[in-house]
């Protein structure tokens, strides 16, 4: 395998990790207040469709990603009325979001296009296009240094520099800032952020609707930058994986890019890779293809070790007498 | 005269048709130990809850500091100056002490400077009142004790000038107690007001300047410490004479019935909570295990009532009983005669969706007396709890109602009835007071100590000192998974069982 393979599965897997990481750090907002979502998975594909919609039916991507953050937020909305306002349960609500996004996108998909459940290809406006840093052509031919820079720094869509620089922003407001005190405190203790005269409800909301404007450029980023258009089910269960992502990492944001990395990087090894000859054994490509989905299992399963979540998550909150 | 510090005129609240506050007026002077004592379920949380914020009463007015105030949330209380401390702690387990003391009181956007600040108050504070903490402690690293100096750091924080301690040494060991006390008091030379909440007796009559006694509600009298007595106060909180000293013969100890050899127990997390102890409970006594809570105890009862197992050996009437495997189940150490009154009686007592009559026969439905054929014989079960309801004499006395609509005593009763009924050789009773008001107290205390007089033998978990001095003819002292040392009731004190439930062995010294 020479340096420039390795450097493209490289590239690759940060292509591929963006998505997960946004909706990973979705996640880790909303669980971090004590709101448990398995309803990323909806929200990015319902994002998704919305974004390459209007994308294609404006030529702007730029309107598409307001279009997809939006409903993203409308779906976050619903999950924060069922489980914050009215109490309800909140994986069912997460399950019900997921169903409502996968048989609604392709409904409206259909009545709007009439193309099979998929929107119009995108193209030149209706994209998100990579970003050329300064000098990369001439550094290029500059050994180690120049594919680095620009085959895997440079070249990537706006969306991926910023999956990547919400990392530290993260961590900066969940651990630097008065909001990030109190939106850990709601998911550890309710009951403390209450009695301290501060709004339990309005924090849970604010942490909700974090995760939607999160997942809402994640599901755009696969429709209009990833890829150019939406189709059925195209989020492929990356819902799921952010979430075992999140536990990976145990709820931490640097943790959660290494994370995401990791099943960005399996991804791109199936992409690239597509049938392994391993001295005479074939490993067919639906192994490859699986692999992600296969750690995720065994990260849920909890093979690797204790991951405690935030102590109120899942749980709503009642003042009690 | 002095402007009072709190003055409530006319507070009620009703949740449903459940009058919790009826026609509440109080006036406490600032500078002074004000107590309210109330059995469970007398509207004591309810009233302090209505005075926090929490609450919204349905008439009635606050005045703090002879200033008609509104307090519709906890915000505008801690604005109007007051501080609660919860019985169960409001913190962040896993947050410093420092993050928690600043939470809700954030100087701006960013935690740096807000730290710092605390930091500095904090030490300020610590040197005033002698409340030293580490400031960068974890709270789940922390001991109760430290914890509730958190909790009351956190309220003077926030400058309150007005301090609510709501049942506040329910966790706390006799010393610990004392320094609780003693902190309390220094607040009120500082010139605080101090409201403490409580059940016992004797913290009222030691602390307070002046007391209300509520009872279902009403607010039945209000009168100077000095002047009163834990006698006379009991009678106002139940509204009967009551016996506070449990009436009973000395024992007559007969053949060992439960010895217990070098038993362990690890928990749930894999820690061993009870490290290799001996013990021996004869017929016709009580033994006591005294000891702050979460020191073994209640591991040491699972354990003996079949619901976790353990290593080491535990003979019943000389029969050896397996610690785990088959047969160490708590069906088979019902069938073995051990009755067991667990200590959370929600939670293992009961199911409190539960009909009373369907709790009547738990862990005993496989009695031949409830079968008819391949069902359930449903009316000898209803027959037989409306026996033990008369007997008991649970209020109301309907087999009928689920078990979550009778009171905490009630409650209990209704456990132990079912225990006690069976005729055990041996009763592990846990906690069989908490959270029980005075008059039936006084009832279970009798039932058991009935049972002793017949022969069998008691083994009573309870981190109520008073009452492991009333009931046990034996104390055994456990800290931290070690028995400390046993002692005879007359032969000892509150102060050497204090020490040995902190962990100091005055023999071994």
């Amino acid at each position: 395998m020479d340096f420039l393979t390795i450097i493209q599965v490289l590239d690759s897997t940060v292509r591929l990790a963006t998505p997960l990481l946004l909706a990973c750090l979705a996640g880790l907002f909303s669980e971090r207040a004590g709101i448990f979502d398995i309803g990323l998975e909806g929200k990015m594909l319902m994002s998704a469709f919305f974004s390459a919609a209007v994308a294609a039916v404006t030529g702007s991507v730029w309107l598409g990603l307001l279009a997809g953050i939006a409903a993203s937020l409308l779906l976050a909305g619903l999950h924060g009325l069922a489980s914050i306002t009215f109490r309800g349960n909140q994986l069912i609500s997460g399950v019900a979001i997921n169903f409502l996004a996968a048989g609604m996108t392709v409904l409206i998909a259909q009545d709007w296009f009439q193309q099979g459940g998929r929107t119009p290809s995108l193209i030149g406006g209706g994209r998100f296009g990579p970003i050329d840093w300064p000098l990369s052509e001439t550094l290029a031919n500059v050994p180690v240094i120049g594919p680095v820079y620009a085959e895997l720094l440079s070249g990537h869509s706006i969306l991926v520099y910023v999956a990547f620089l919400a990392v530290p922003a993260t961590w900066w407001v969940l651990f630097r800032t008065r909001f990030g005190l109190r939106l850990r405190a709601v998911g550890e203790n309710p009951a403390a952020v209450d009695t301290a005269g501060v709004s339990v409800v309005g924090l849970r909301y604010a942490a909700v609707m974090i995760c939607g404007v999160l997942c809402g450029i994640a599901g755009a980023y696969l429709a209009t930058a990833l890829q150019a258009g939406f189709v059925k089910d195209m989020t492929a269960g990356r819902g799921f994986i952010a979430l075992a992502a999140l536990i990976f990492a145990k709820w931490r944001p640097w943790h959660a890019m290494w994370a995401c990395l990791l099943f960005g990087l399996l991804q791109a090894i199936a992409l690239r890779f597509q049938n392994i000859d391993l001295g005479g054994v074939v490993i067919p490509v639906q192994v490859m293809d699986a692999l992600p989905y296969v750690l995720t299992v065994v990260i849920l399963a909890g093979f690797v070790g204790k991951a405690i979540p935030p102590r109120a998550g899942g749980e709503p909150y009642v003042k009690e007498r | 005269m002095t402007v009072p510090a709190i003055e409530l005129k006319g507070i009620s609240k009703a949740f449903g048709p459940v009058q919790a506050n009826k026609d509440i007026s109080i006036s406490v002077a600032p500078g002074t130990i004000h107590g309210i004592i109330g059995e469970n379920g007398a509207g004591k949380s309810t009233l302090m809850s209505i005075l926090y914020g929490f609450y919204k009463a349905d008439k009635g007015e606050i005045w703090i500091n002879g200033k008609k105030t509104e307090i519709p949330d906890s915000q505008a209380a801690i604005a109007a100056g007051i501080g609660m401390v919860f019985q169960h702690f409001k913190l962040v387990q896993n947050f410093t002490v420092l993050e928690n003391i600043i939470l809700g009181a954030e100087d701006g956007g960013l935690l740096k400077p807000s730290l710092a600040k605390a930091r500095k108050t904090l030490a300020e504070l610590a040197a005033e009142y002698e409340l030293n903490v580490n400031p960068d402690a974890v709270i789940e690293e922390i001991g109760v004790g430290q914890q509730q100096r958190v909790e009351i750091l956190k309220a003077l924080y926030r400058q309150a000038e007005i301090l609510i301690l709501d049942e506040p040494t329910g966790v706390l060991t006799p010393a610990e107690a004392d320094q609780l006390f003693r902190i309390l008091h220094r607040l009120k030379d500082e010139g605080k007001t101090i409201i403490l909440i409580t059940h016992k007796l004797r913290e009222i009559m030691e602390a307070t300047d002046t007391v209300s006694v509520m009872r279902r509600g009403e607010m039945t009298a209000t009168v100077k410490t000095s002047e009163t007595s834990p006698e006379h106060l009991a009678e106002l909180m139940v509204g009967r004479k009551v016996l506070l000293r449990v009436d009973k013969v000395p024992a007559k100890p007969g053949k060992p019935i439960l010895e217990i050899e070098n038993l362990r127990v690890t928990d749930d997390k894999g820690v061993e909570r009870v490290k290799g102890i001996n013990l021996t409970v004869r017929a016709g006594e009580i033994l006591g295990i005294a000891g702050v809570a979460g020191n073994g105890q209640s591991e040491l009862l699972e354990v003996l009532g079949g619901m976790r197992p353990g290593s080491g050996a535990i003979r019943l009437n000389g029969a050896p009983l397996p610690l785990s495997g088959p047969g160490s189940d708590a069906r088979a150490r019902r069938a073995a005669h051990v009755a067991h009154v667990p200590e959370d009686r929600q939670s293992e007592g009961l199911i409190m969706e539960f009909h009373a009559w369907e709790n009547v026969a738990f862990g005993y439905h496989h009695d031949p007396a409830y079968q008819s054929g391949i069902f359930m014989n449903n009316a000898a079960l209803r027959a037989d709890t409306d026996r033990k309801i008369e007997k008991f004499d649970v209020r109301p006395a309907d087999g009928w109602l689920a078990a979550k609509n009778f009171s905490g005593g009630n409650q209990q009763k209704i456990v132990v009835a079912r225990e006690i009924e069976r005729n055990p050789d041996l009763l592990l009773v846990g906690q069989p007071t908490r959270g029980v008001d005075i008059g039936a107290i006084e009832f279970i205390h009798k039932q058991i100590v009935a049972l002793r007089d017949q022969g069998k033998a008691v083994l009573l978990v309870s981190v109520e000192l008073e009452e492991i001095f009333g009931l046990a003819d034996r104390i055994a002292v456990m800290f931290d998974g070690h028995i400390m040392g046993e002692r005879l009731p007359h032969e000892t004190n509150e102060k050497e069982l204090g020490l040995l439930m902190a962990g100091v062995n005055g023999e071994a010294a």
